[in-house]
């Protein structure tokens, strides 16, 4: 850049300043205080918890180094296999219905209407609100005893007796799915809103000219326009809900008969509750494979999207 | 764009929005109408014959008193409050600046740094709470409100500096060469010139990361033990749950009051937060 040599000259008397002029130290010295938090916080954290999940140690009894101990014994607990296949399921599940309808509310709201702009204010409320204050209004829905869902289900004649939404084991994850995608669809919509939003509409018309059904003009035309956002919407979501905690915490605390824990819950009940430290280390660990997958899918898929 | 008769529209967009807004929102008018029901209406089983689900005839303020009288909610407030406030001016400080450096400056390993922290971006809390709990202990940080302080700025300043590289790399290069021709030095365009255009993403990076402090869990849970120094969150999960005994109404009192604040937060800046939320997205 021809300005910054042009600059050199103008006097300039303090040379702390003077260093700043240098895109080099700028740099540097403007990503120090992010540096040193995340340093401090995330990476020293992560290497801790790689030593940590090595060793023996338990609340207030400092371990011995016990190598892959732990992961040996995690891999051989029936409680924390059944953790790993909840959380996959957890989140294939949410996912493929929380974009289904996250594009169906998008597609409702892409046209003009009375009243839009209020509407999706509306629509991002349970997105916005604690997490663990709107899964607490569930909770109550779902309570065996005074259920609100199950009175409207038995008013319409649906249901004859009681549905024991989270006390049925094979019930309470369909449960924690269900308030999982009601949090998650406001995200989706909302995302791929303002990706449809950048789709002209010239190119529906064009279609639609050439005879293009409503259908088709949604395959050809629409999806793969909208297929960018999509994934990265979907990359964020299945992180946050591959590591999802607050839900489960909440509603069942992995129960019943810990039926329901995903990792995050196992590793809570393990590390804080039982006081296994290293285990529970161990256990955040395991999840960490699936994540880096995941993250690197996103990154070469971003670049891929970047150089095109 | 919708050709054909009036029941169409109504059977393809209105009807189907209508129930989307309907589910989506109906958690919280439960919320709200069990916050004023009293508690002989509200231990009423479903299947009884005056069960009355939607309406009460009795309103009682009765749950929001106890839970200023009878536990610390007030101070789960101002706690939540505070620690939502600092925690967000520390990111949004780190983030702007950073982003700032990784948006617009050619230094050796931008690109790796920016991916760096990306990455961080994506780093759940779940995978670092337990050495991070001892790491804090050991700092001697623990039942403080700074043990959260200084980490919710882990997973916000990612956050705020994606999202600001994005907007940062909008500005046109030509606004900061003049003013740096004009005798401004790099630091001072950066200060008066950049900064200044780049409010907006600055309010939108702010307020995100204020709604997502105040939604966080589980550091608060694993960090915080006693009950006056608890956030809202915490507060009412582990004071309004005694044993199998749920408070429904001081409960459900608590989780309206503690939605509040950030209601009001977003709803004076919907379009703010719609374009972070969007803008995080688009990367």
């Amino acid at each position: 850049m021809a300005v910054t040599a042009v600059s050199g000259v103008v006097n300039r008397p303090i040379p702390r300043l003077r260093r700043l002029e240098d895109e080099r130290w700028l740099a540097l010295s403007l990503l120090t205080p992010t540096a040193i938090l995340l340093g401090l916080f995330i990476a020293y954290p992560f290497f801790e918890g790689v030593m940590l999940s090595m060793t023996s140690t338990r609340v207030g009894i400092d371990g011995q180094f016990v190598g892959l101990k732990n992961f040996h014994k995690i891999w051989n607990d029936s409680i924390f296999r059944t953790s790993v296949w909840n959380t996959f399921w957890y989140t294939g599940v949410t996912t493929v219905f929380k974009l289904a309808l996250g594009l169906w509310l998008a597609m409702l709201l892409n046209r003009h209407f009375r009243g839009k702009a209020l509407v999706r204010a509306f629509i991002l409320l349970p997105f916005i609100i604690p997490t663990v204050l709107s899964t607490f209004a569930w909770k109550w829905m779902f309570d065996p005893t005074f259920s609100v869902i199950n009175w409207t289900l038995f008013q319409l004649g649906i249901i004859t007796q009681r549905i024991n939404w989270l006390g049925d084991p094979d019930l309470a994850m369909t449960s924690i799915i269900i308030v999982n995608i009601w949090r998650g669809v406001p995200f989706f919509a909302i995302s791929l809103l303002a990706g449809l939003q950048t789709i002209s509409p010239e190119l529906q018309e064009a279609a639609a000219i050439d005879g293009a059904r409503p259908w088709q003009r949604f395959w050809h035309v629409t999806w793969p326009l909208l297929l960018p956002v999509t994934m990265v919407v979907v990359l964020f979501s299945v992180i946050q809900t591959f590591a999802d905690f607050q839900l489960v915490y909440i509603l069942t605390g992995g129960g019943p008969a810990n039926a329901t824990h995903l990792f995050a819950t196992y590793a809570y009940q393990i590390g804080i509750g039982t006081g296994l430290l290293s285990e529970g280390a161990a256990i955040s660990l395991a999840m960490f494979p699936f994540l880096f997958l995941i993250v690197v899918v996103q990154l070469l898929y971003i670049r891929r999207v970047e150089t095109r | 764009m919708i050709e054909g008769a009036v029941w169409r529209k109504w059977v393809f967009y209105n009807i189907p929005l209508i129930l989307f807004v309907f589910i989506l929102l109906f958690p919280f008018y439960w919320m709200i109408i069990t916050t004023f029901r009293p508690d002989g209406e509200l231990y009423r089983p479903w299947n009884a014959v005056n069960y009355q689900p939607f309406w009460t005839n009795n309103p009682t303020l009765d749950h929001i008193l106890y839970l200023f009288e009878e536990t610390s909610f007030g101070r789960w407030m101002v706690n939540t409050m505070f620690i939502a406030a600092v925690s967000t001016v520390i990111s949004l400080f780190c983030g702007v600046l950073a982003g700032y450096a990784l948006a617009r400056l050619n230094f050796p390993y931008a690109g790796g740094l920016g991916t760096a922290i990306f990455v961080t971006y994506l780093v759940p809390q779940i995978l670092l709470f337990i050495p991070l709990a001892e790491i804090i202990r050991n700092y001697r940080l623990g039942d403080t409100p700074w043990a959260l302080i200084l980490t919710y700025p882990t997973f916000l300043i990612p956050f705020c500096t994606w999202l600001m590289m994005g907007y940062f790399k909008a500005i046109p290069k030509e606004l900061e060469e003049c003013a740096r021709i004009d005798g401004a030095s790099r630091f001072k365009a950066m200060i008066y010139i950049i900064l200044p255009v780049a409010v907006p993403g600055i309010m939108s990076a702010g307020i995100f990361a204020f709604t997502l402090s105040w939604n966080e869990f589980l550091y608060a849970l694993v960090f915080l033990s006693s009950p006056e120094q608890k956030t809202v969150p915490v507060g009412v999960t582990s004071e309004l749950i005694r044993g199998d005994v749920f408070f429904w109404g001081p409960l459900m009192a608590g989780a309206l009051l503690g939605s509040i604040p950030v209601a009001i937060v977003y709803s004076f800046f919907v379009e703010h937060y719609v374009s972070g939320l969007t803008g995080s997205v688009k990367g």
